[in-house]
């Protein structure tokens, strides 16, 4: 984003948008920008500053979708960005020649605190009412020419996704200098500034608007003691049922794709080194990760859907009271919940908690939540070993054992922040507001949007670092290059000649240590490969397997086979895999994460913190279930 | 007139007027700013399967508050609930 901004040769005009959450802003920001940009119902989803451009009237503009928050009084981090940039105290960052505050219209009265915040500081300034279409439905009325009287702004009604208004608003923008100004701003003292909102609203407001109908005839069911936590159960499950079950024939398919390209590259170019490398180490590796994608798309379009509907903050209401016990808040939650998709966003969403030590507490548990990263682990050990039989009716032991996983990092998460806040970390509990949006149905187009974000994502880490590891570990695999025994036969030749690899001799030195944890030293190249990011070691198994094996065998059956070549016993042993399961629950596999850590603490120590405790979790629960599975099997 | 309570402990589906919030620091000013002002309405619609916390219904919008917060802002009682509790 920074080159961008450097690189324009225009001086664009800096319109900043303003608004508490859920107030359409970011719905008005991809309308006017058309940059599709992440728009979620839960209040704080925006935390970083985005940035869109758009040329309207011939005009080059350059629009800030700034945090949501309530009050220019700031009392967390992301809330004190907007009030930085308002006030120009952020170098590089220059103040907005406009502003634009968007406003639900249906929470006129709150809003209007803003509003007079924003006015008293002296910058051009207009007023964008958001879900009018609302606001009608629920019987509701403001007069639009009377709040720009009161005001002394302009005011402009809109319905973001519909862009009803948006011509009037982009008729308008372009010379934030003709704005009309206030007169007289309204009063900063707390007493004096709640008279001015009385006063405004009494003049404005024709009708206040009903209680939303729908959102009151979901929330009895929703938010009822009993049936609200059954659904909450009941969502979770058929979250991961999900996105096991429906993501299979995709994922097949991938499956087939990569192994025919294998055995294309195989038959077109000569045998030799660039074949193999080709075959073994770019289509193996990548495609090995590219499989999961299936997945991915199906994690982030449930999350999204959820988020944007606006089940998130009912979630965070039914699971308070047990975040409550750890000294932790619903906010604190959401970023958790965020890490199921990954900890990058998780750990980044941590900037809506207003105390910084809780954010601290969250930073730190959010890399045990399961990311998807692991679920390429998961699903390539779940899917080989565990059977794929019915439990009960359509829920299968496999979705059920990855729920158990899931459970167990959440569970682990909670546990973690109790801890790290009765010891590391102690101080007093974390105040807690969080507001109910109004059930909305969220246009297909936008959910679209932010799971593309997603899968781009992951898709451009496939491409890039998994790529390059995938590379580099080709060749550590394949060289140096050993004279074979000619007493050896054949089909161990290749098996002989990769345990004397560089990686080999690297896995064999690690052999020592991950032994008590049930692993042999090609789990040991896998894991230290996964110290890039998790799921490498799914495409470091692919290379290992498909480098020691003659005949192209999927992965799968590959390590379901796989035996010991000294002792001929199976590598993959119950006891091992539910030990490589537990371990990747817990270990911190992921140089991203470390790095947002770092960014996100300003500090190296914390990121080393939280590699080290997790570390040791992480070999500590791996060595006592392969310990507790062994004796049992 | 009735005598102020914590709002805490307002009956589910019962409305209030806000007397006072009685904290301190930038949680009471963001409670204020939230709109929990003097003579502001506000009823309690909820309770959260284990009680607490609850949702409140202020100036048009759905505010969830802990006990914690919920029992340092004090509130008149001004009716007897007009449509009856959501949680029977």
């Amino acid at each position: 984003m920074s080159e961008a901004i450097a690189g324009a040769s225009v001086t664009p005009l800096r319109l900043g948008l303003v608004g508490s959450p859920n107030s359409g802003k970011t719905t008005l920001f991809n309308a006017l920008t058309g940059l599709r940009a992440k728009v979620g119902n839960y209040p704080g989803v925006t935390v970083e500053r985005r940035e869109g451009d758009a040329t309207i009237g011939g005009r080059a503009l350059r629009v800030i979708d700034l945090p949501g928050t309530y009050s220019l009084d700031p009392i967390s981090p992301d809330e004190a960005v907007v009030r930085q940039v308002l006030e120009g105290q952020i170098a590089d960052v220059a103040t907005p020649d406009g502003l634009i505050v968007t406003v639900d219209a249906c929470t006129l009265e709150r809003s209007l605190v803003l509003v007079a915040q924003v006015l008293a500081l002296g910058l051009p300034t207009c007023l964008v009412l958001t879900m009018t279409d609302e606001l009608k439905a629920r019987g509701g009325e403001i007069d639009h020419a009377l709040l720009r009287d009161a005001l002394g702004i302009p005011v402009v009604g809109v319905v973001g996704h519909r862009g009803l208004g948006l011509a009037a608003l982009r008729a308008l923008l372009p010379d934030p200098g003709a704005w009309e100004r206030p007169a007289v701003p309204p009063p900063v003292d707390d007493a004096d500034r709640n008279g001015w909102v009385v006063s405004v609203l009494d003049r404005v407001l024709v009708k206040p608007a009903a209680r939303s109908a729908r959102t009151e005839a979901i929330d009895r069911i929703v938010l009822h003691p009993v049936l609200g936590t059954l659904l909450f159960t009941v969502v979770m499950v058929l979250f991961f049922q999900l996105i096991f079950a429906w993501a299979t024939p995709a994922m097949d398919a991938i499956d087939g794709g990569m192994g025919q390209l294998g055995e294309f590259v195989r038959l077109t170019l000569p045998a030799g080194f660039l074949a193999d490398f080709l075959a073994d180490g770019v289509i193996a590796g990548v495609g090995g990760v590219i499989i999961f994608l299936p997945q991915i798309l199906l994690l982030f379009t449930l999350l999204y859907l959820l988020e944007d509907v606006g089940y998130m903050a009912r979630a965070a209401f039914v699971v308070d009271r047990v975040m409550g016990r750890i000294g932790l808040e619903g906010r604190a939650f959401v970023a958790l919940l965020s890490s199921y998709a990954c900890a990058v966003p998780g750990i980044m969403a941590a900037r809506t908690v207003p105390s910084p030590r809780h954010r601290l507490v969250t930073i730190l548990v959010a890399p045990l939540m399961t990311c998807s990263a692991r679920l390429p682990v998961y699903a390539l050990l779940i899917g080989a070993f565990v059977p794929a039989t019915s439990v009960m009716g359509p829920i299968g032991m496999q979705g059920l054992v990855l729920l158990g996983l899931y459970l167990l990092g959440a569970l682990s998460a909670l546990a973690a922040a109790a801890i790290l806040n009765r010891t590391v970390l102690r101080g007093e509990s974390m105040p807690f507001y969080l507001e109910l949006p109004p059930y909305r149905v969220p246009p297909l187009r936008l959910v679209a949007s932010q799971v593309w974000g997603a899968a781009s994502a992951f898709l451009k880490r496939a491409g890039t670092i998994i790529l390059a590891t995938s590379m580099v570990l080709w060749m550590l695999l394949t060289f140096p290059q050993v004279e074979v025994p000619p007493e050896l036969p054949a089909e161990s030749a290749a098996a002989y000649q990769l345990e004397r690899s560089a990686a080999g001799t690297l896995g064999r030195a690690l052999e020592p240590f991950i032994e008590p944890l049930g692993f042999d030293w090609k789990i040991g190249v896998g894991l230290v490969a996964s110290l890039a990011a998790r799921e490498v070691i799914v495409s470091t198994l692919a290379q290992i397997y498909a480098a020691s094996e003659e005949d192209e065998v999927s992965l799968r059956e590959a390590i379901r086979t796989d035996r010991h070549t000294e002792t001929g016993e199976l590598v993959f042993t119950p006891a091992t895999v539910a030990s490589l399961l537990v371990f990747f629950v817990f270990a911190l596999q992921c140089m991203s994460t470390l790095a947002t850590i770092r960014r996100e603490t300003n500090s190296w120590g914390w990121a080393a913190f939280a590699f080290g405790y997790l570390l040791v979790l992480a070999y500590g629960a791996s060595f006592v279930t392969y310990r507790v599975v062994d004796a049992f099997a | 007139m009735s005598v102020a309570i914590p709002l805490s402990e307002l009956p589910v589906g019962a409305l209030a007027a806000v007397v006072a919030v009685e904290i301190d620091g930038p949680v009471g000013r963001r409670l204020r700013d939230l709109g929990f002002r003097p003579d502001a309405a506000v009823t309690c619609r909820r309770r959260a399967p284990l009680g607490d916390p609850r949702v409140y219904e202020l100036a048009g919008s759905q505010i969830c508050l802990r006990r914690s917060e919920a029992s340092g802002i004090q509130v008149r009682p001004t009716q007897a609930p007009p449509t009856g509790s959501d949680n029977e």
